[in-house]
């Protein structure tokens, strides 16, 4: 009895300290990022940096301003369409990621939708670290088969004489859905239809904003 | 009470990925780290962004055929996945060191007691 109670102890003890032990994963990118620090190949500091900025702060907001200045001005959005890698740069956002990038405008006729059937291309450098959806293997597979399935499955439903474009995003390049100004909201400022893009719109699983 | 609860699942199992909408984006922080490390690579020229999504890519599709949960989980797998190969394929950095690395951290983490900060023992004075 006693010896059983014994191993039952070490068994406990065990499994204990291995609670304090991070994951598998967490210990092999811990290997990899001491590795490359002590060759020079990355420096702490810009890990640490990148991070913190992707974990709190750059969200989808720079690209609901970059739609928001479009709405407003028509010569910015011309030059968005035409350039959009310059015309996010005027508004001190050009990041390496969004160096190859295609602004895509859905209008009454047109509904885009931004997928990477590869892996999970992204503009996170204006729309932050990409949703959960966007990296599963179904929305990676459904967006392109059924776009009309996955856009209903989001509460979009799109009238039959609406044409929907699946754009499949790869490393050299990115797309940004540019949504249409939500009806009533003439008059609003650039702040105030900064808050009414939702990151979805940007990327096309949602459509019809609406003014708060 | 329950029978919305139910509902409710019933209705996410319909709809899987809008179920997930609003999770974050990171579940744990070496998640944001393999993609600072891949994305700082990437700014440094060790490999190109191409590369780093086709290896990502096959990562994923690997993970897809070996039938894993299509979750946040397996994706960040594969992105360690996908960073240990070009980091092998591109740098001096070889699987036997990554394995040592990944050992040592282990032993330091047992080793260190709850509530210390965990440090390499071997980190800067191993000079083989």
């Amino acid at each position: 009895m006693s010896s059983k109670f014994d191993a039952e102890k070490v068994a406990e003890i065990h499994q204990h300290l291995h609670s304090h032990l991070p994951s598998e994963s967490a210990l092999r990118v811990k290997a990899l990022e001491t590795l490359l620090v002590d060759k020079g190949l990355v420096n702490p500091q810009t890990i640490d940096a990148w991070v913190e900025a992707y974990t709190d702060q750059i969200g989808p907001k720079r690209g609901a301003r970059v739609v928001a200045r479009a709405w407003l001005d028509a010569e910015y959005k011309k030059r968005l369409l035409e350039d959009a890698p310059a015309a996010i740069d005027e508004l001190g956002y050009l990041g390496k990621a969004t160096a190859h990038l295609k602004v895509v405008e859905n209008t009454d006729q047109v509904h885009n939708l931004v997928v990477c059937t590869l892996c999970s291309c992204y503009p996170f450098s204006i729309l932050g670290v990409a949703p959960a959806w966007y990296k599963a293997a179904a929305y990676r597979s459904r967006a392109v088969r059924d776009p009309r399935g996955v856009l209903a499955e989001f509460g979009v439903a799109i009238d039959d004489d609406i044409e929907v474009r699946v754009w499949d995003s790869t490393a050299e390049l990115r797309y940004l859905v540019l949504p249409q100004r939500p009806p009533g909201a003439g008059g609003m400022s650039e702040d105030a239809l900064t808050e009414l893009v939702s990151r979805n719109s940007m990327i096309g699983t949602d459509r019809n904003l609406i003014k708060r | 009470m329950s029978t919305a609860g139910m509902n409710e699942s019933a209705e996410n199992a319909l709809k899987p990925l809008a179920s997930v909408d609003g999770e974050a984006a990171f579940d744990e922080p070496w998640q944001a780290e393999a993609l600072a490390i891949a994305d700082s690579l990437v700014q440094n020229g060790m490999f190109s962004a191409t590369s780093w999504s086709a290896a990502l890519g096959e990562a994923l599709r690997n993970a897809e055929a070996d039938g894993a949960s299509d979750d946040q989980q397996t994706y960040y797998q594969c992105v360690v996945t996908a960073l240990e190969g070009l980091i092998a394929q591109h740098s001096e950095i070889d699987r036997p060191a990554m394995s040592a690395k990944r050992e040592d951290w282990e032993q330091a983490y047992l080793a260190t007691p709850h509530g210390q900060p965990v440090k390499l023992a071997s980190s800067d004075d191993n000079g083989s």
